[in-house]
Protein backbone atom coordinates (compact mmCIF):
# COMPACT_ATOMS: atom_id res chain seq x y z
CA UNK A 1 0.00 0.00 0.00
CA UNK A 2 2.91 2.34 0.74
CA UNK A 3 4.30 1.63 -2.74
CA UNK A 4 0.91 2.59 -4.22
CA UNK A 5 1.00 5.83 -2.24
CA UNK A 6 4.49 6.65 -3.63
CA UNK A 7 3.28 5.86 -7.17
CA UNK A 8 0.32 8.15 -6.50
CA UNK A 9 2.63 11.00 -5.49
CA UNK A 10 4.70 10.62 -8.65
CA UNK A 11 1.52 10.41 -10.71
CA UNK A 12 0.16 13.54 -9.00
CA UNK A 13 3.35 15.47 -9.81
CA UNK A 14 3.21 14.30 -13.43
CA UNK A 15 -0.48 15.14 -13.85
CA UNK A 16 -0.06 18.61 -12.29
CA UNK A 17 2.96 19.37 -14.49
CA UNK A 18 1.21 18.10 -17.61
CA UNK A 19 -1.95 20.07 -16.85
CA UNK A 20 0.01 23.31 -16.36
CA UNK A 21 2.00 22.65 -19.52
CA UNK A 22 -0.79 21.65 -21.89
CA UNK A 23 -3.81 23.62 -20.67
CA UNK A 24 -3.48 27.33 -21.43
CA UNK A 25 -3.84 29.57 -18.39
CA UNK A 26 -5.25 32.30 -20.63
CA UNK A 27 -7.35 31.84 -23.73
CA UNK A 28 -8.27 35.07 -25.48
CA UNK A 29 -11.51 35.06 -27.44
CA UNK A 30 -11.04 35.83 -31.12
CA UNK A 31 -13.11 37.24 -33.93
CA UNK A 32 -12.29 36.48 -37.52
CA UNK A 33 -9.98 39.09 -39.09
CA UNK A 34 -11.96 40.60 -41.98
CA UNK A 35 -9.17 41.66 -44.31
CA UNK A 36 -10.00 42.62 -47.89
CA UNK A 37 -7.38 41.96 -50.54
CA UNK A 38 -7.55 44.55 -53.33
CA UNK A 39 -6.35 43.78 -56.85
CA UNK A 40 -2.87 45.32 -57.11
CA UNK A 41 -3.54 47.59 -54.14
CA UNK A 42 -2.49 45.55 -51.13
CA UNK A 43 -5.07 44.80 -48.45
CA UNK A 44 -7.19 46.70 -46.01
CA UNK A 45 -9.15 46.10 -42.83
CA UNK A 46 -11.87 48.35 -41.52
CA UNK A 47 -12.72 48.97 -37.88
CA UNK A 48 -15.38 51.30 -36.59
CA UNK A 49 -16.64 52.96 -33.43
CA UNK A 50 -20.38 53.41 -33.03
CA UNK A 51 -21.13 56.80 -31.49
CA UNK A 52 -22.27 57.22 -28.77
CA UNK A 53 -22.57 53.61 -27.58
CA UNK A 54 -18.89 52.66 -27.95
CA UNK A 55 -17.54 55.76 -26.28
CA UNK A 56 -15.99 54.82 -22.91
CA UNK A 57 -14.40 58.13 -21.95
CA UNK A 58 -14.19 61.66 -23.23
CA UNK A 59 -11.57 63.52 -21.28
CA UNK A 60 -11.49 67.22 -22.02
CA UNK A 61 -11.58 70.39 -19.94
CA UNK A 62 -14.82 72.19 -19.01
CA UNK A 63 -17.29 69.52 -20.13
CA UNK A 64 -20.90 70.10 -19.13
CA UNK A 65 -21.65 66.38 -19.11
CA UNK A 66 -18.44 64.43 -18.55
CA UNK A 67 -18.24 60.89 -19.85
CA UNK A 68 -18.31 58.70 -17.87
CA UNK A 69 -20.44 60.43 -15.25
CA UNK A 70 -18.15 61.24 -12.34
CA UNK A 71 -15.03 61.77 -14.43
CA UNK A 72 -12.88 64.52 -12.91
CA UNK A 73 -10.61 65.84 -15.63
CA UNK A 74 -7.50 67.56 -14.21
CA UNK A 75 -7.94 71.32 -13.93
CA UNK A 76 -4.23 71.97 -14.51
CA UNK A 77 -3.95 74.54 -17.35
CA UNK A 78 -1.33 72.44 -19.12
CA UNK A 79 -4.11 70.00 -20.08
CA UNK A 80 -6.35 72.77 -21.43
CA UNK A 81 -5.74 71.80 -25.08
CA UNK A 82 -5.78 68.04 -24.53
CA UNK A 83 -8.63 65.76 -25.45
CA UNK A 84 -8.27 62.07 -24.63
CA UNK A 85 -10.92 59.56 -25.62
CA UNK A 86 -11.45 55.86 -25.08
CA UNK A 87 -13.58 53.69 -27.33
CA UNK A 88 -14.52 50.13 -28.00
CA UNK A 89 -13.69 49.23 -31.59
CA UNK A 90 -15.64 46.89 -33.83
CA UNK A 91 -14.83 44.87 -36.92
CA UNK A 92 -16.79 44.72 -40.20
CA UNK A 93 -19.34 42.36 -38.61
CA UNK A 94 -20.07 44.93 -35.88
CA UNK A 95 -18.46 42.73 -33.20
CA UNK A 96 -16.31 44.38 -30.54
CA UNK A 97 -12.70 43.30 -31.13
CA UNK A 98 -10.74 45.71 -28.97
CA UNK A 99 -10.38 49.08 -27.31
CA UNK A 100 -8.75 52.23 -28.59
CA UNK A 101 -7.50 55.56 -27.35
CA UNK A 102 -7.50 58.78 -29.34
CA UNK A 103 -5.53 61.79 -28.17
CA UNK A 104 -5.93 65.16 -29.85
CA UNK A 105 -3.84 67.99 -28.49
CA UNK A 106 -2.07 71.19 -29.30
CA UNK A 107 1.06 72.63 -27.69
CA UNK A 108 4.20 74.55 -28.54
CA UNK A 109 6.43 71.46 -28.57
CA UNK A 110 4.31 69.08 -30.63
CA UNK A 111 2.01 71.45 -32.52
CA UNK A 112 -1.38 69.98 -33.27
CA UNK A 113 -1.48 66.20 -32.94
CA UNK A 114 -4.03 63.46 -33.43
CA UNK A 115 -3.02 59.94 -32.43
CA UNK A 116 -4.66 56.57 -32.03
CA UNK A 117 -3.67 53.41 -30.21
CA UNK A 118 -5.74 50.42 -31.29
CA UNK A 119 -5.48 47.57 -28.80
CA UNK A 120 -6.80 44.21 -29.96
CA UNK A 121 -6.10 41.79 -27.07
CA UNK A 122 -5.77 38.68 -29.22
CA UNK A 123 -3.68 40.37 -31.91
CA UNK A 124 -1.61 43.25 -30.53
CA UNK A 125 -1.57 47.03 -30.55
CA UNK A 126 -1.09 49.60 -33.29
CA UNK A 127 0.18 53.14 -32.69
CA UNK A 128 -1.05 55.45 -35.40
CA UNK A 129 -0.03 59.08 -35.89
CA UNK A 130 -2.56 61.01 -37.96
CA UNK A 131 -2.17 64.20 -39.91
CA UNK A 132 -3.59 66.98 -37.78
CA UNK A 133 -5.44 68.66 -40.65
CA UNK A 134 -8.25 66.63 -42.23
CA UNK A 135 -8.38 66.37 -46.03
CA UNK A 136 -11.03 68.24 -47.99
CA UNK A 137 -13.38 65.27 -48.25
CA UNK A 138 -13.47 64.82 -44.47
CA UNK A 139 -10.83 62.09 -44.25
CA UNK A 140 -7.84 62.26 -41.97
CA UNK A 141 -4.95 59.99 -42.85
CA UNK A 142 -1.99 58.78 -40.87
CA UNK A 143 0.79 56.24 -40.59
CA UNK A 144 1.38 53.20 -38.46
CA UNK A 145 4.25 54.41 -36.26
CA UNK A 146 4.68 51.20 -34.27
CA UNK A 147 2.96 47.91 -33.67
CA UNK A 148 3.15 45.02 -31.28
CA UNK A 149 2.80 41.27 -31.89
CA UNK A 150 0.75 40.83 -35.11
CA UNK A 151 1.25 44.50 -36.05
CA UNK A 152 4.97 44.49 -35.25
CA UNK A 153 6.31 43.62 -38.72
CA UNK A 154 3.86 45.88 -40.54
CA UNK A 155 3.97 49.36 -42.04
CA UNK A 156 1.18 51.25 -43.72
CA UNK A 157 -1.50 53.85 -43.58
CA UNK A 158 -4.71 54.43 -41.67
CA UNK A 159 -7.60 56.70 -42.55
CA UNK A 160 -10.18 58.10 -40.14
CA UNK A 161 -13.58 59.30 -41.25
CA UNK A 162 -16.80 60.33 -39.58
CA UNK A 163 -19.80 58.61 -41.21
CA UNK A 164 -23.19 59.93 -40.13
CA UNK A 165 -26.00 57.39 -39.82
CA UNK A 166 -28.65 57.67 -42.50
CA UNK A 167 -30.68 54.57 -41.68
CA UNK A 168 -33.16 56.44 -39.50
CA UNK A 169 -33.58 53.33 -37.32
CA UNK A 170 -34.63 53.98 -33.72
CA UNK A 171 -31.70 52.22 -32.06
CA UNK A 172 -29.16 53.27 -34.68
CA UNK A 173 -26.05 55.16 -33.62
CA UNK A 174 -25.69 58.84 -34.47
CA UNK A 175 -22.84 57.83 -36.69
CA UNK A 176 -19.54 56.06 -36.64
CA UNK A 177 -15.86 56.74 -36.77
CA UNK A 178 -14.47 54.52 -39.49
CA UNK A 179 -10.82 53.50 -39.34
CA UNK A 180 -9.45 51.81 -42.44
CA UNK A 181 -6.02 50.26 -42.17
CA UNK A 182 -3.85 49.38 -45.16
CA UNK A 183 -0.85 47.50 -43.82
CA UNK A 184 1.84 45.47 -45.56
CA UNK A 185 4.86 43.64 -44.20
CA UNK A 186 7.90 45.90 -43.74
CA UNK A 187 9.97 43.54 -45.92
CA UNK A 188 7.53 43.85 -48.85
CA UNK A 189 7.56 47.64 -48.51
CA UNK A 190 11.36 47.74 -48.62
CA UNK A 191 11.50 45.61 -51.76
CA UNK B 1 -10.22 -0.44 -2.44
CA UNK B 2 -7.54 0.63 0.03
CA UNK B 3 -5.02 0.65 -2.83
CA UNK B 4 -7.24 2.97 -4.84
CA UNK B 5 -7.65 5.31 -1.86
CA UNK B 6 -3.90 5.19 -1.30
CA UNK B 7 -3.27 6.06 -4.98
CA UNK B 8 -5.75 8.96 -4.94
CA UNK B 9 -4.35 10.37 -1.68
CA UNK B 10 -0.85 10.00 -3.11
CA UNK B 11 -1.88 11.90 -6.26
CA UNK B 12 -3.37 14.73 -4.21
CA UNK B 13 -0.23 14.93 -2.06
CA UNK B 14 1.98 14.83 -5.19
CA UNK B 15 0.03 17.58 -6.96
CA UNK B 16 0.03 19.73 -3.82
CA UNK B 17 3.77 19.22 -3.35
CA UNK B 18 4.38 20.17 -6.96
CA UNK B 19 2.32 23.35 -6.67
CA UNK B 20 4.07 24.24 -3.40
CA UNK B 21 7.43 23.76 -5.14
CA UNK B 22 6.31 26.10 -7.92
CA UNK B 23 5.08 28.68 -5.44
CA UNK B 24 8.21 28.68 -3.30
CA UNK B 25 10.66 28.24 -6.19
CA UNK B 26 13.42 30.82 -5.52
CA UNK B 27 14.47 30.66 -9.18
CA UNK B 28 11.33 32.57 -10.18
CA UNK B 29 11.79 35.54 -7.86
CA UNK B 30 11.04 39.01 -9.22
CA UNK B 31 13.81 41.21 -10.59
CA UNK B 32 14.25 44.16 -8.23
CA UNK B 33 17.01 46.01 -10.09
CA UNK B 34 16.08 48.13 -13.08
CA UNK B 35 18.27 47.65 -16.17
CA UNK B 36 18.06 51.45 -16.57
CA UNK B 37 19.78 52.01 -13.21
CA UNK B 38 23.15 51.43 -14.87
CA UNK B 39 22.42 53.70 -17.82
CA UNK B 40 24.48 56.85 -18.34
CA UNK B 41 21.61 58.44 -20.23
CA UNK B 42 18.94 60.71 -18.84
CA UNK B 43 15.95 58.81 -17.48
CA UNK B 44 12.56 60.45 -17.12
CA UNK B 45 10.04 58.98 -14.73
CA UNK B 46 6.28 59.10 -14.74
CA UNK B 47 4.60 58.21 -11.45
CA UNK B 48 0.99 57.18 -10.96
CA UNK B 49 -1.24 55.56 -8.41
CA UNK B 50 -2.18 52.00 -9.38
CA UNK B 51 -5.34 52.21 -7.26
CA UNK B 52 -8.40 52.26 -9.53
CA UNK B 53 -10.19 55.02 -7.62
CA UNK B 54 -7.18 57.33 -8.06
CA UNK B 55 -7.36 57.03 -11.86
CA UNK B 56 -9.41 59.25 -14.14
CA UNK B 57 -11.07 56.13 -15.50
CA UNK B 58 -10.54 52.44 -14.84
CA UNK B 59 -12.61 49.78 -16.52
CA UNK B 60 -12.64 46.03 -16.95
CA UNK B 61 -15.23 43.25 -17.30
CA UNK B 62 -16.96 44.40 -14.11
CA UNK B 63 -16.58 41.01 -12.44
CA UNK B 64 -12.96 41.28 -11.33
CA UNK B 65 -11.76 42.11 -7.83
CA UNK B 66 -11.05 45.70 -8.83
CA UNK B 67 -14.30 47.50 -9.56
CA UNK B 68 -14.52 49.91 -12.53
CA UNK B 69 -14.20 53.59 -11.69
CA UNK B 70 -16.23 55.83 -11.88
CA UNK B 71 -18.97 53.32 -11.18
CA UNK B 72 -20.98 54.27 -14.28
CA UNK B 73 -18.12 53.78 -16.73
CA UNK B 74 -18.85 51.40 -19.58
CA UNK B 75 -17.55 47.90 -18.84
CA UNK B 76 -15.53 45.69 -21.17
CA UNK B 77 -17.83 42.68 -20.99
CA UNK B 78 -17.59 41.50 -24.61
CA UNK B 79 -15.73 38.16 -24.99
CA UNK B 80 -12.84 39.68 -26.95
CA UNK B 81 -12.09 42.36 -24.35
CA UNK B 82 -13.20 40.79 -21.08
CA UNK B 83 -9.60 39.86 -20.16
CA UNK B 84 -8.50 43.45 -20.66
CA UNK B 85 -8.21 46.34 -18.20
CA UNK B 86 -8.08 49.93 -19.40
CA UNK B 87 -6.94 52.85 -17.29
CA UNK B 88 -6.61 56.55 -17.99
CA UNK B 89 -4.63 58.42 -15.40
CA UNK B 90 -2.60 61.52 -14.66
CA UNK B 91 1.14 60.86 -14.69
CA UNK B 92 3.33 62.89 -12.32
CA UNK B 93 6.99 63.74 -12.39
CA UNK B 94 9.48 63.17 -9.55
CA UNK B 95 8.27 66.42 -7.89
CA UNK B 96 4.70 65.10 -7.91
CA UNK B 97 3.58 67.63 -10.52
CA UNK B 98 1.06 66.43 -13.11
CA UNK B 99 2.92 66.28 -16.43
CA UNK B 100 1.08 63.85 -18.67
CA UNK B 101 -2.06 61.93 -19.42
CA UNK B 102 -1.43 58.20 -19.69
CA UNK B 103 -3.76 55.54 -21.02
CA UNK B 104 -2.84 51.94 -20.31
CA UNK B 105 -4.29 48.83 -21.92
CA UNK B 106 -3.48 45.59 -20.09
CA UNK B 107 -4.53 42.21 -21.45
CA UNK B 108 -3.89 38.83 -19.91
CA UNK B 109 -1.43 37.10 -22.20
CA UNK B 110 -1.61 33.68 -23.76
CA UNK B 111 2.15 33.44 -23.21
CA UNK B 112 1.49 32.98 -19.46
CA UNK B 113 3.43 29.94 -18.23
CA UNK B 114 2.78 29.13 -14.57
CA UNK B 115 5.41 26.38 -14.79
CA UNK B 116 8.07 29.01 -15.51
CA UNK B 117 6.77 31.51 -12.97
CA UNK B 118 5.36 33.76 -15.68
CA UNK B 119 1.98 35.44 -15.13
CA UNK B 120 2.14 37.64 -18.19
CA UNK B 121 0.20 40.76 -19.10
CA UNK B 122 0.62 42.33 -22.54
CA UNK B 123 0.28 46.04 -22.08
CA UNK B 124 0.53 49.25 -24.05
CA UNK B 125 0.76 52.83 -22.78
CA UNK B 126 -0.39 55.83 -24.81
CA UNK B 127 1.11 58.91 -23.17
CA UNK B 128 0.80 62.58 -23.96
CA UNK B 129 2.89 65.09 -22.01
CA UNK B 130 2.00 68.69 -22.93
CA UNK B 131 5.16 70.60 -23.80
CA UNK B 132 7.13 67.39 -24.27
CA UNK B 133 5.34 65.14 -26.72
CA UNK B 134 3.71 61.75 -27.02
CA UNK B 135 4.94 58.24 -26.39
CA UNK B 136 3.84 54.70 -27.06
CA UNK B 137 5.15 52.02 -24.71
CA UNK B 138 4.88 48.33 -25.49
CA UNK B 139 5.68 45.88 -22.77
CA UNK B 140 5.29 42.38 -21.47
CA UNK B 141 4.73 42.42 -17.72
CA UNK B 142 5.28 39.55 -15.33
CA UNK B 143 3.06 39.67 -12.25
CA UNK B 144 4.26 36.39 -10.74
CA UNK B 145 6.20 38.08 -7.93
CA UNK B 146 3.27 40.42 -7.23
CA UNK B 147 0.85 37.47 -7.07
CA UNK B 148 3.17 35.36 -4.96
CA UNK B 149 4.25 38.00 -2.48
CA UNK B 150 1.12 40.14 -2.19
CA UNK B 151 -2.06 38.62 -3.60
CA UNK B 152 -1.70 35.05 -2.30
CA UNK B 153 -0.57 36.18 1.20
CA UNK B 154 -3.60 38.52 1.27
CA UNK B 155 -5.93 35.57 0.56
CA UNK B 156 -4.16 33.48 3.20
CA UNK B 157 -4.37 36.25 5.78
CA UNK B 158 -7.20 36.06 8.31
CA UNK B 159 -7.88 39.75 7.69
CA UNK B 160 -8.18 39.19 3.94
CA UNK B 161 -5.54 41.82 3.35
CA UNK B 162 -1.81 42.34 2.97
CA UNK B 163 0.32 45.15 4.38
CA UNK B 164 4.02 45.64 3.95
CA UNK B 165 6.61 47.09 1.62
CA UNK B 166 7.05 45.48 -1.76
CA UNK B 167 8.98 46.91 -4.66
CA UNK B 168 9.35 45.08 -7.93
CA UNK B 169 10.03 45.52 -11.61
CA UNK B 170 7.06 44.22 -13.56
CA UNK B 171 8.40 44.83 -17.06
CA UNK B 172 9.90 41.64 -18.47
CA UNK B 173 10.13 42.41 -22.17
CA UNK B 174 10.16 42.57 -25.13
CA UNK B 175 13.68 44.06 -24.86
CA UNK B 176 16.61 41.68 -24.47
CA UNK B 177 17.37 43.05 -20.99
CA UNK B 178 13.75 42.77 -19.93
CA UNK B 179 12.91 46.34 -20.91
CA UNK B 180 9.85 47.82 -22.57
CA UNK B 181 9.98 49.23 -26.11
CA UNK B 182 9.28 52.97 -26.19
CA UNK B 183 8.38 54.80 -29.39
CA UNK B 184 8.18 58.59 -29.56
CA UNK B 185 5.39 60.17 -31.52
CA UNK B 186 5.65 63.94 -31.40
CA UNK B 187 7.43 66.95 -29.91
CA UNK B 188 10.74 66.26 -28.18
CA UNK B 189 10.02 62.56 -28.43
CA UNK B 190 9.46 62.45 -32.20
CA UNK B 191 11.36 59.57 -33.86
CA UNK B 192 12.56 58.35 -30.46
CA UNK B 193 13.08 54.62 -30.05
CA UNK B 194 14.31 53.63 -26.64
CA UNK B 195 13.78 51.46 -23.56
CA UNK B 196 11.55 51.76 -20.55
CA UNK B 197 10.90 49.95 -17.29
CA UNK B 198 7.77 49.92 -15.15
CA UNK B 199 7.85 49.09 -11.49
CA UNK B 200 5.35 48.84 -8.66
CA UNK B 201 5.66 49.84 -5.04
CA UNK B 202 2.96 48.23 -2.90
CA UNK B 203 2.04 48.94 0.69
CA UNK B 204 -1.47 47.51 1.05
CA UNK B 205 -3.73 45.08 -0.80
CA UNK B 206 -7.24 43.97 0.00
CA UNK B 207 -8.93 40.77 -1.20
CA UNK B 208 -12.20 42.67 -1.50
CA UNK B 209 -10.98 45.82 -3.29
CA UNK B 210 -7.64 44.86 -4.86
CA UNK B 211 -4.74 47.33 -4.62
CA UNK B 212 -5.29 49.80 -1.75
CA UNK B 213 -1.90 51.54 -1.66
CA UNK B 214 0.11 50.74 -4.76
CA UNK B 215 2.14 53.22 -6.80
CA UNK B 216 3.57 52.67 -10.24
CA UNK B 217 6.59 54.23 -11.91
CA UNK B 218 7.34 54.20 -15.60
CA UNK B 219 10.96 55.08 -16.35
CA UNK B 220 11.96 55.99 -19.90
CA UNK B 221 15.56 56.27 -21.00
CA UNK B 222 16.34 59.26 -23.22
CA UNK B 223 19.39 58.52 -25.35
CA UNK B 224 21.97 61.29 -25.41
CA UNK B 225 22.00 63.21 -28.69
CA UNK B 226 24.73 62.04 -31.04
CA UNK B 227 27.33 64.80 -31.11
CA UNK B 228 29.67 65.42 -34.04
CA UNK B 229 33.15 64.14 -33.34
CA UNK B 230 35.64 66.89 -32.58
CA UNK B 231 37.99 67.20 -35.57
CA UNK B 232 41.69 66.64 -34.94
CA UNK B 233 43.62 69.90 -34.69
Amino acid sequence: MFKTFIVGILLGVAVAAAALHYFPAVNQSREQSLIIVHPNRGNSETFHVNIPMDRVMTGAPSQKEPLPVGLEWPVDPRFADTRAELFKIRNGKDAVVGVASRIAANDVSSGEIVEWVLHLPARGSAYVIMQAEPLEDGYRTGNLAAGTREFSPLVGRVSEQWVADTSGAEDAPVGRIELTTAFVARKVEEE
Amino acid sequence: MKYLISLVVGMVVGAAAFLALLYYNPMTSQNKLSPLSVSDNKVITYNYSAVATDALVFTNDGKSTVAPYPSKVQQLWEPTVRLTDTMATVLRDSRNQPVAIGIKFSSRSESTRILNGEAIIDSAWHIYAPGQGSLFVEQRENYWGYLREIVVPAYRSSGDSWRGNWNGIITSGPGALGTARVIGGSGEFADLETDGVESLSAKAYSVKHGPVAVDGTLAVELPAPISDPTPDP
